[in-house]
């Protein structure tokens, strides 16, 4: 048994890259409580074509919470109420019937707008293209554990690898501050005996990229908590380390790291 | 990684920033946020070493004005007879005075980066706003003011210097009797609250930042994680419970004037002073 839910939606619009963008309302009546988020925008979608209208552009692809795709700002919140939940997976039971509900896309200087609520993260791109890889030859697939792996320091390269790139941290952030996510792809590669050849460029060359981009982190810890994966602050204080350990290392001649 | 929809028109946003050419080190790491944040908090820890010696030295001013005249005699001449008169307290001063223009530079510098990182989201007061109004849920009262507690600071000890060690301000100043200078200032109920509305943004400023600097440093670690949060607010509550006693005890008439012996400034007197009361144990 599901019950219905009749909502007020308060959603960006925004036509293009250049558009103006502002806000419009929309009544979202009798949408099922078992519904996640997006299958009810799905729903108010389906009757603005009907009617004639523009649906409104969201991103998702998964819709298991793996992919990173979706993303919105809900209520003032980062993929909405609930903790550890990306937008895809959050129900409309988490919301009672006749609630306003406000939705904007992420919002921060690299994030352009595309539309209404798609914003560009290429951003994130960039930094992963600054070194969240390793290096290695391809050929035939290496034995399993062939290269031992202490288990803590596995344990916790896999919670960092939890990151799905989704950039709710960085849209959760007062300072618009990619850290939480350039230290998780960071790190899941520093900790793990795969990464070490390239560890401390690795370190340099995604910060300074980042930097590039984004604002600067004052440890207010908003990114943990908008974080659909809830990556660990941890990980900024472990990217911090790495970064002024590779300033120091990099200085000496190659090979006497 | 999110799939990124790439415009049709224009292409992928570049940068908002160059990288910069690298500096020698270590004059490199203050090109980098992170880098500065790290000179931010070792600046911090410096500052904060300041204040609670500060605070522990002001002490002095419950054992009278003999005993706080000393104190500044025995700060003045630092080092001994091995130096001139005052040439330790100018290092330190020195000192001070570049861990202050430091923190303050990186700050100021830091919180720009962070304002061009997000103007379309209306920066404002520091954070950027969302229309839906952002909840927030981690950062604290503390941690999205210390833009404003910084720089109240800042006022606050130029103010101080002015009142009790340059004298302008203060209705009765003498130089080296410091105890006759506080009570002077602080016992006009209007000097007294500036003291305590600076001291009360001093520790709001140093619970945020004293957890945050071991982040900044990149110390983090599972046995002590706990203990960072714990000792940020010990050592604001320390600061705070320490620097409010002095203008709330002299505003009610706890910390006073009324066994002075000697004519305020009269340095001899208050020497003399204290003489005679140590004589009396040591025979
Ligand atoms: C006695 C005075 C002061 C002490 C003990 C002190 C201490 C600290 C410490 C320990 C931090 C943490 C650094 C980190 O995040 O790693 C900090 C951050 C900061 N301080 Fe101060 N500080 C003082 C004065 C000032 C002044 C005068 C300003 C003036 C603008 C200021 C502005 C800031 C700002 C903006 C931050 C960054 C906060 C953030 O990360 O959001 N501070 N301070
Ligand atoms: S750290 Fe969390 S919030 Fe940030 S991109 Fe990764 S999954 Fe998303």
């Amino acid at each position: 048994m599901s019950n219905t839910l009749n909502l007020t939606l308060k959603v960006w619009r925004q036509d293009g890259p250049n558009g103006a963008g502002r806000f419009e309302s929309y009544e979202a009546n009798g949408i099922a409580d078992d519904a996640s988020f997006l299958e009810m925008l799905d729903v108010v979608n389906e009757r603005l074509i009907e009617d004639g209208q523009e649906p409104i552009t969201f991103e998702s692809d998964c819709r298991e919470g793996i992919c990173g795709t979706c993303g919105i700002m809900i209520n003032g919140k980062a993929h909405g109420p609930q903790k550890g939940t990306a937008t895809c997976q959050l129900h409309m039971r988490k919301f009672s019937d006749g609630d306003n509900i406000t939705i904007e896309p992420w919002r921060a200087e690299s994030f352009p707008i595309l539309k209404d609520l798609a914003v560009d993260r290429s951003a994130l791109d960039h930094i992963i293209e600054a070194g969240g890889y390793i290096t290695v030859n391809t050929g035939g697939a290496p034995d399993a554990n062939l290269i031992p792996v202490p288990k803590e320091a596995a344990d916790m390269a896999f919670d960092a690898a939890a990151c799905i790139g989704c950039g709710a941290c960085v849209a959760a952030c007062p300072n618009s501050a990619a850290q939480l996510f350039t230290s998780a792809k960071l790190q899941h590669m520093n900790l793990l005996p795969q990464g070490q050849p390239e560890r401390w460029d690795r370190a340099e060359n995604m910060v300074e990229t980042m930097e590039m981009f984004f604002g600067s982190c004052t440890n207010h810890g908003e990114c943990h908590e908008a974080c659909p994966k809830e990556i660990s602050l941890d990980f900024i204080a472990f990217l911090n380390r790495d970064y002024v350990k590779a300033k120091i290392k990099n200085r000496k001649l190659l090979g006497q790291n | 990684m999110a799939q990124t929809i790439r415009q049709a028109s224009g292409g992928p946003e570049g940068p908002i920033r160059e990288r910069k050419k690298p500096l020698p080190y270590p004059l490199s790491l203050y090109q980098t946020a992170v880098g500065k944040k790290y000179v931010m908090a070792l600046t911090g820890v410096g500052l904060l070493g300041f204040v609670v010696v500060h605070m522990i030295g002001n002490l002095h001013v419950y054992e009278g004005p003999a005993k706080m005249a000393e104190y500044a005699e025995t700060l003045r001449t630092l080092g001994g007879g091995l130096v001139p008169r005052e040439t330790v307290l100018w290092i330190l001063r020195a000192g001070l005075i570049a861990m202050f223009g430091l923190h303050i530079h990186s700050a100021y510098t830091l919180k720009e980066m962070s304002r061009l990182s997000s103007p379309s989201a209306g920066f404002v007061a520091g954070n950027k706003k969302y229309a839906g109004g952002q909840e927030f849920i981690a950062a604290n009262f503390a941690s999205r003011t210390m833009r404003w507690t910084g720089p109240i600071i800042a006022l606050y000890l130029v103010f101080h210097l002015a009142d009790l060690t340059w004298g302008w301000v203060n209705p009765d100043f003498h130089h080296g009797d410091p105890h006759n200078n506080v009570i002077e200032s602080l016992s006009n109920p209007g000097i007294a609250a500036i003291y305590v509305v600076a001291n009360v943004a001093l520790a709001i400023h140093i619970y945020h930042g004293a957890w945050s600097m071991f982040q900044s440093l990149g110390i983090n670690n599972p046995k002590i994680n706990q203990g960072r949060r714990h000792l940020a607010m010990g050592l604001a509550g320390l600061i705070l419970v320490g620097n409010l006693s002095f203008p709330l005890l002299t505003a009610t008439g706890v910390i006073n004037d009324d066994d002075r012996e000697c004519p305020p400034g009269d340095l001899v007197c208050l020497e003399e002073e204290l003489l005679e009361k140590e004589g009396g144990h040591s025979e």
